[in-house]
């Protein structure tokens, strides 16, 4: 951009830069009211005007965690001074974490289903994309019969609406007894990556030079050593890629983890919601626990920065 | 016979005769994907189709019984359906039209130098990363007419944005506009930088007006992505159920999956809702081939 700028130029771009600036703000205002709010005493959490400078508090994490009752009376000083910190901020929240006969603390249900979200999304990433690589280099390098509409096939398997497909696995599922099951939850998320997966690593394997194996095979390679020593280390930013797109879209489905699960499997996005009951709810609870489960596809999305493009496109558009 | 072998031996490479040829490597690596994809997605579909023609429901024990086309008949004969589906068309459009409007305004305002861009670009697209129910949630909070943040920065008193039948289903797009434009936008942004820069300055030559420079040049160029994003999002939408489900229960925002689901889980009307997966399905599947088809002529060029 050599070119010379007129004055009126240079002003526009000073106006878009600011009307940039703005743009950011509103867009990462929810994002920010949720992490503040998990920060905050309940009784900042819903005042008007909004509370925006206060003391941040731990307290929404441990009740987060914890089982909680209404204190009858409050805490005799020696009570207070016996608890231990996670436990006293409870106590100035008006409530008791719950023991069990044994004084050993009752967890809520957050962690558990925290845990499932990381079980299925890990194990239907690994499998998706792994079966997704192999399926990719298939259609990469050796021609195949109808290979267009074997694709199309492949893709038109994610386009479905997912209640759609859940009607007939729910009746599936109950007939084998994998409702509730986090293996249920893996094949079904696994089916559901494998194509966006195939799709994804066949335009990163479409970019690695065939010369390389064919090198290798001149070289006394077999196919699948060529396979596993050249292409898998060559391809491997692509399967990183891959594999974190997976991760969060397992991470983040909603519809057939409501349907398919209610306890034993549950995963945190229909948790999280349930949350929610008849009176009123504590944000600063749900903000914790929506803060905690959002982090790790921030922190992916910052990673994945310079493949976003390629990966929400179905690797159409590659730049 | 035996020269005959030596030659094959002989075309073939030395490492291709020693592992497996390279038509069983490619049906090892493709066969079992294929067959993954026919057993849990084909399949239960095969399974539902024979259902949409019966009177089952999956909560009693209560035998199916074939009833012909009856389930498609009702269903398209009952205007409740048909309602459903006329919400779902006003959202889709006035989703899709936002975030389009949204998402190219921006990558217009972000296609310049500007410091830190990279940073405010992934600023901006983390909306449509996150969770749709679980972020859909907290926008109850925002949305909320007595303490919610919307109403005190827009200055809205104690406006009803989701316990209101009129308001309900723009309130559920005004969401999706906010996770989604960041998608348009990002598309956007690789049209506009692969417009190429002496177009713009063989018109600042001509003296072209701004006006005449966007609809000329611009445009025209970034159209054919702009299209992609579009019937993306057109499919995406049309298939919405995350959002509009958590963030309200008004029958005025009952978009067709959250009406199938209904049908499904908690009427128990299995079979009649087989019946209208099967119709949405078809809708599905011709929104794809367009779109798929589209990919393709971009992809040639």
């Amino acid at each position: 951009m050599a070119a010379v700028r007129t004055s009126s130029e240079i002003g526009f771009n000073r106006v878009a830069i600011v009307a940039v600036l703005v743009v950011t703000i509103i867009f990462l205002a929810p994002i920010y009211w949720i992490a503040s709010t998990a920060f905050k005493p309940r009784n900042l959490a819903t005042t008007i005007p909004p509370t925006v400078v206060f003391q941040p508090e731990i307290s929404p994490f441990v009740k987060l965690f914890t089982k909680r009752s209404q204190l009858r009376s409050p805490p005799t000083p020696e009570e207070y001074a016996a608890a231990p910190w996670w436990e006293r901020v409870v106590f100035n929240g008006g409530e008791k974490i719950v023991r069990d006969g044994k004084g050993r603390v009752q967890w809520s249900g957050y962690p558990s289903r925290f845990m499932n979200s990381l079980i299925v999304a890990i194990t239907s990433t690994i499998l998706a994309v792994g079966m997704g690589t192999f399926t990719a280099y298939g259609f990469s390098r050796f021609r195949v019969k109808g290979e267009a509409d074997l694709l199309f096939f492949i893709l038109s398997t994610r386009m479905l609406p997912p209640v759609v497909v859940a009607i007939p696995m729910f009746l599936m599922y109950r007939a084998v007894g994998l409702n509730d099951s986090h293996l249920g939850l893996i094949i079904l998320y696994t089916a559901f990556n494998l194509s966006f997966s195939v799709w994804l690593m066949k335009g990163f394997m479409d970019e690695i030079p065939k010369e390389y194996e064919e090198a290798a095979l001149v070289d006394g390679y077999t196919r699948m050593e060529a396979f596993f020593k050249i292409v898998l280390p060559e391809a491997a930013t692509g399967i990183a890629a891959t594999a974190v797109f997976c991760f969060i879209t397992a991470w983040n489905e909603y519809a057939f983890a409501l349907i398919m699960t209610n306890r034993r499997a549950q995963t945190a996005p229909p948790f999280i919601p349930s949350q929610v009951g008849a009176g009123l709810p504590d944000w600063t609870v749900i903000a914790a626990g929506t803060f905690l489960f959002l982090l790790p596809v921030a922190i992916f999305t910052f990673l994945l920065r310079n493949h976003l493009l390629r990966g929400m496109s179905f690797g159409a558009i590659r730049k | 016979m035996a020269t005959t072998m030596i030659t094959t031996l002989d075309r073939s490479s030395r490492a291709a005769a020693r592992g497996l040829s390279d038509i069983s490597i490619r049906n090892l690596f493709i066969i079992p994907t294929i067959l993954f994809l026919i057993v849990f997605n084909i399949f239960p579909l095969i399974y539902s189709l024979g259902y949409s023609f019966t009177d089952f429901r999956a909560s009693t024990n209560a035998a199916a019984n074939f009833v012909g086309l009856q389930n498609y008949r009702d269903l398209l004969n009952d205007p409740y359906v048909w309602s459903n589906f006329a919400i779902t068309a006003k959202y889709v459009i006035i989703s899709v039209v936002g975030q389009l409007v949204v998402g190219f305004g921006v990558a217009m305002l972000l296609n310049r130098d500007i410091p830190l861009k990279g940073l405010l670009t992934t600023l901006l697209l983390l909306p449509m990363m996150l969770s749709m129910a679980v972020v859909g949630l907290f926008w109850k909070l925002l949305y909320d007419p007595s303490f919610g943040i919307i109403n005190y920065a827009l200055g809205l008193g104690t406006f009803e944005w989701l316990s209101d039948p009129k308001m309900a289903l723009y309130a559920v797009a005004l969401t999706d506009i906010w996770m989604w434009s960041p998608f348009v936008m990002l598309l956007s942004l690789a049209g506009l930088s692969a417009v190429p820069k002496h177009l713009y300055e063989a018109a600042a030559i001509d003296r072209a007006g701004p006006f005449y420079t966007f609809f000329r040049i611009t445009l025209p160029l970034v159209a054919p992505i702009l299209m992609i994003a579009v019937i993306f999002r057109t499919m995406e939408a049309f298939k919405t159920f995350d959002l509009a489900y958590i963030l309200t229960s008004q029958p005025t925002a009952e978009l067709i999956s959250i009406r199938l689901y209904k049908m499904a889980f908690q009427e128990w009307q299995t079979g009649r809702s087989c019946a209208l997966a099967y119709i949405v399905l078809i809708m599905v599947l011709a929104i794809t081939n367009i779109y798929v088809k589209y990919l393709n002529k971009v992809k040639e060029r």
